[in-house]
């Protein structure tokens, strides 16, 4: 693959840099760069946080952390690990690839977008200034009612928890509107439906589910809020209200929610698979159809996060039923892949390993998801270590083993730059060993007996040999990312001849044009005739295609960068921001003049520059 | 490499010939369904558990003993339930005038949506203090909390279609909706005509069945 | 075919059809409210008994028919793209199932399941 010297042309007069350049961009590629930057910041917050907890759990009776801290930890960590770790690095895939994958120049409301970044970024900022406050959220992820509500939970530190989720809600909910509306209507002309990238197929489905499940958690946040600041009894026994009905919305919510965090990773592993085992990917309908039936039945089980509860042998046995029903297209899926793979010139390249290693985490994760979907076990195994072990194999071992995959097969596309393969590979083997060599043992200590979200263990209790291990496989995994963040370094400092469009040989129309990407994507749209693109392309070619050729930055006609989506973003999260203990009028007023301003300001600006 | 003919105004192609503005604030409803369902869900399954007074179809005991009667009064709701209808009759026609490039009709019915709207929410704001001076606060009970969550969230719906409305509105008064620009109202209009249909759910489901 | 598309949605009925709609929701609206008078005051006594075990059933089919009846004419469904009604149906669908949901499971919980109601 010869690349010419054409990536260096000056023909750069209209791309702008600076500060100001990236909080005004409306470009989907950029406002991608920006979801993954400030996810990976959060990711090692979160990833800190774990570390603390594992330190506090090396041994019996240790007090690096009090009680009430280590609250806060594995609350903040759940928090930050699914609604600023996995799901915006979910955003980092769609908002840039997404519009190249289906042809696009941009999103179909790239102003819209840069909100939801915008909306993103505050939320989460707002979320962890708590830990300066020393209040930060300390009620679990899942914010059980009434532990959560004002008897039980007077300070601030759960209204951080209600509102910076109502946040973060928006910034999905925006996004989502986005990103549906883009995959229906910004699909290249001939690419039906059913010739879509799987990437963007299980992207699309996701967006299905945040605009269905988000309006339900966002519901029940408003209801706990109220409760928490106006003394109502939406969740309080004495007033006739019932903590089970917020156990209902939450998980409502959150099991969608799991889908959510998995289904873009799915999408990852489905793009990876087939360009290193030099294949199309095996049974595309079967894989399309199995994610949208997971989807689907996704919002029939929620209730098996609560067989605990006592809902009775009618709801336990459809609950249990309904989830294990989803083990069967999940099946599909991963029985597609190893056909995939199936009888392929493997090639074993770092994002490869990343899928392969995905494939078998997953599993692992999955069959443990069986074990507790049956009630009975469920209730041995249910807040002990054996539930921790089972989301971390389906969350880390799942979602950041094809996150980190994704990472090194489009890093090149991204940046024009190759990541070192020799520490890519250490980068995975390190994370592999060291992922097993922590998550593994909880399996067992659950079933010993160990349970969650306590902050100590007695010696007699013998759980300390195995916690040890777990610390040691902790510290190691933290260092693999540290061998990541180098690898990232070294790559930007150490200058590399172009990496040209199509270094993996790949078969999705993102891999036809310069990397990076010119702003506009495609000089003009591509026409496309059925499914993997590219390779249609280049078998109808006979061969590589020659290297694409840029063209001058005004030679397509695109969007004003603005600053009126961060002002919008910022009325919104001062708007909410004023019922962080309790409620705060004129902080209100103040966030809805500047949400009104941002909008009538955004609505009533050119998206376009006026026609020459 | 095959390409599509440059079209001459490629920003407005979409693959399925919906225009992206139509088909998201679409999107945006059906997500909108989901908050509803929720808020009603919370509201019918609280129905009856309350652990005192007041009851929204059936006589109750204050806290002096007296005797009061039902909460809900349905007079007052139905002249609410039939302004909101007609506000959905008359934005239509708006629309229709937007279309036509009739601005007589446009602005007219317009105004006229307008107007039962901020007699809705009037309505809305009358009946709430009302019931607050019957002795219902909004943390009395269950049926009170649920109540004005509910109605509440449907009227601050009502409300934001109407700053909606207004703005354009002053568009239109201002020449700048010129029929291709009609879409600018039918999102509107549709956002106002689902605030009207989850009223029709909210009417018998909150006030009429007991 | 994006242009006939256009052309499709902008054959929008005309003030007749609309006015037809209006007449029909006033009316299925007055109904409605006279189902629950009849009921309310019990008179008169014929129809109340006759109303009394289906009243719930027949304003639900009433609002329902209003519901269509707006969606349909006045949010154009019945003229613009499939695509939409299927959006607008599926988000109606699993808002409905939720909301039964809810009331089944907690219902059900308060009757059967062995936990301590604090209100008994």
């Amino acid at each position: 693959m010869a690349t010419t010297a054409i990536d260096h042309a000056p023909a750069h007069t209209h791309e702008h840099t600076g500060l100001w350049s990236w909080i005004t961009t409306v470009d989907h590629k950029r406002i991608g760069i920006l979801y993954g930057a400030t996810a990976f910041f959060f990711f090692l917050v979160g990833g800190l946080e774990a570390l603390v907890i594992r330190l506090q759990l090396m041994g019996p009776n240790k007090t690096l952390v009090s009680p009430d801290t280590y609250n806060q930890l594995f609350t903040m960590h759940g928090t930050t690990m699914i609604f600023l770790g996995v799901m915006p690095l979910s955003a980092m895939f769609f908002n840039y690839l997404i519009p190249l994958q289906l042809g696009a120049r941009d999103v179909a409301f790239p102003r819209l977008n840069a909100f939801s970044y915008w909306v993103f970024l505050l939320g989460g900022i707002l979320i962890n200034v708590s830990w300066f406050t020393g209040h930060a959220p300390n009620g679990g992820w899942f914010g059980y009612a009434n532990l959560t509500t004002k008897q039980f939970s007077p300070g601030p530190n759960i209204d951080f928890w209600t509102v910076g989720l109502q946040v973060l809600g928006v910034a999905s909910l925006a996004a989502a509107v986005n990103f549906f509306v883009t995959t229906v209507n910004l699909r290249a002309p001939g690419m039906k439906m059913m010739h879509m990238p799987m990437f963007v197929w299980m992207s699309f489905i996701t967006q299905i589910l945040l605009l269905l499940s988000f309006p339900i958690i966002t519901v029940a946040l408003i209801l706990l809020m109220i409760d928490r600041t106006f003394g109502t009894s939406f969740f309080v026994p004495t007033g006739g209200g019932d903590p089970i009905l917020w156990q209902h919305l939450f998980w409502l919510f959150g099991h969608p929610e799991v889908y959510i965090l998995i289904l873009p990773s799915f999408g990852i592993i489905s793009e990876i698979l087939p360009v290193f085992s030099r294949k199309p990917l095996f049974g595309y309908a079967a894989m399309v159809f199995s994610g949208a039936f997971i989807a689907f039945v996704g919002f029939g089980v929620w209730a098996h996060h609560m067989f605990a509860t006592g809902m009775g042998p009618f709801a336990d046995a459809f609950f249990s039923l309904a989830t294990m029903i989803i083990a069967i297209p999940t099946g599909v899926k991963i029985f597609n892949w190893i056909g995939t793979i199936w009888g392929g010139k493997v090639d074993f390249k770092t994002p490869m390993l990343f899928a392969i290693g995905f494939i078998a985490m997953f599993i692992m994760g999955g069959l443990s998801g069986v074990m507790h979907a049956s009630p009975p076990a469920d209730l041995q195994q249910t807040d002990t270590y054996f539930i921790v072990a089972h989301f971390h194999y389906v969350l880390f071992g799942g979602a950041i083993f094809a996150i980190s995959g994704g990472a090194y097969f489009w890093w090149p596309k991204m940046f024009g730059k190759m990541l070192d393969e020799g520490l890519g590979k250490l980068h995975f083997w390190l994370m592999l060993i060291a992922f097993n060599l922590t998550f593994f043992p909880m399996h067992i200590l659950g079933l010993n007996g160990m349970p969650r979200r306590v902050y100590t263990y007695s010696a007699e209790s013998n759980f300390e040999l195995l916690n040890k291990l777990e610390t040691i496989g902790a510290l190691l995994l933290g260092f693999s990312f540290l061998v990541f963040l180098y690898n990232i370094i070294k790559t930007w400092r150490t200058p590399q001849p172009p990496v040209g469009a199509d270094p993996w040989n790949a078969a999705t129309l993102e891999w036809s044009i310069p990397s990076p990407p010119q702003h506009f994507n495609y000089p003009t749209l591509p026409q496309v005739h059925g499914r993997d693109a590219l390779w249609e392309l280049k078998a109808r070619h006979g061969g590589p295609l020659p290297e694409p050729q840029r063209v001058a930055e005004d030679a397509v006609l695109m969007p004003n960068p603005s600053w009126k989506p961060l002002v919008a973003a910022i009325g919104v999260t001062v708007t909410l921001g004023g019922f962080i203990g309790g409620s705060h009028l004129w902080v209100h007023v103040a966030g809805v003049a500047i949400l009104l301003y941002g909008i009538y300001a955004w609505a009533f600006e050119p998206a376009f520059p006026e026609h020459h | 490499m095959a390409h599509a003919e440059a079209h001459a105004d490629e920003h407005h192609y979409t693959a399925t010939g919906i225009d992206n503005k139509k088909l998201a604030i679409w999107t945006f409803i059906g997500s909108e369904c989901m908050f509803f369902a929720s808020l009603i869900g919370v509201y019918l399954t609280y129905k009856g558990r309350d652990v005192s007074g007041p009851k929204p179809h059936a006589e109750w005991l204050d806290k002096a003993g007296v005797l009061q009667e039902q909460m809900l009064e349905i007079p007052l709701v139905t002249f609410g339930t039939a302004l909101l209808l007609f506000s959905s009759f008359f934005v239509v026609l708006a629309l229709n005038g937007a279309q036509r490039g009739n601005r007589k009709q446009l602005i007219g019915w317009l105004v006229a949506t307008i107007f039962c709207g901020v007699f809705f929410v009037g309505m809305q704001v009358y009946e709430f203090s009302h019931f607050a001076h019957r002795g219902m606060g909004y943390t009395t009970n269950l049926f009170a909390s649920t109540f004005y969550t509910l109605t509440g969230f449907h009227g601050t719906h009502v409300t934001l279609g109407l700053l909606w409305l207004i703005s354009v509105l002053v568009v239109a008064l201002r020449g700048k909706l010129p029929p291709e620009k009609a879409l600018n109202l039918e999102m509107a209009a549709l956002y106002w005509h689902f605030v009207d249909v989850v009223w029709i759910v909210i009417f018998p489901v909150v006030y009429l069945i007991r | 075919m994006a242009t006939d598309a256009l052309h499709a949605e902008h054959s929008h009925p005309g003030w007749q059809t609309y006015l037809k709609v209006a007449v029909v929701l006033f009316a299925l609206t007055a109904l409605e409210v006279w189902a629950y008078e009849i009921v309310h005051r019990h008179q008169p006594a014929a129809l109340a008994s006759l109303l009394e075990p289906v009243v719930v059933e027949v304003l639900l089919i009433l609002s329902a028919f209003k519901f269509a009846l707006v969606a349909m004419f006045y949010m154009h469904l019945k003229m613009d793209g499939k695509l939409l009604t299927a959006i607008f149906s599926f988000s109606l669908l699993l808002a409905a199932v939720i909301v039964v949901a809810l009331m089944v499971v907690m219902h059900y919980l308060w009757s059967h399941a062995p936990t301590v109601n604090p209100l008994k």
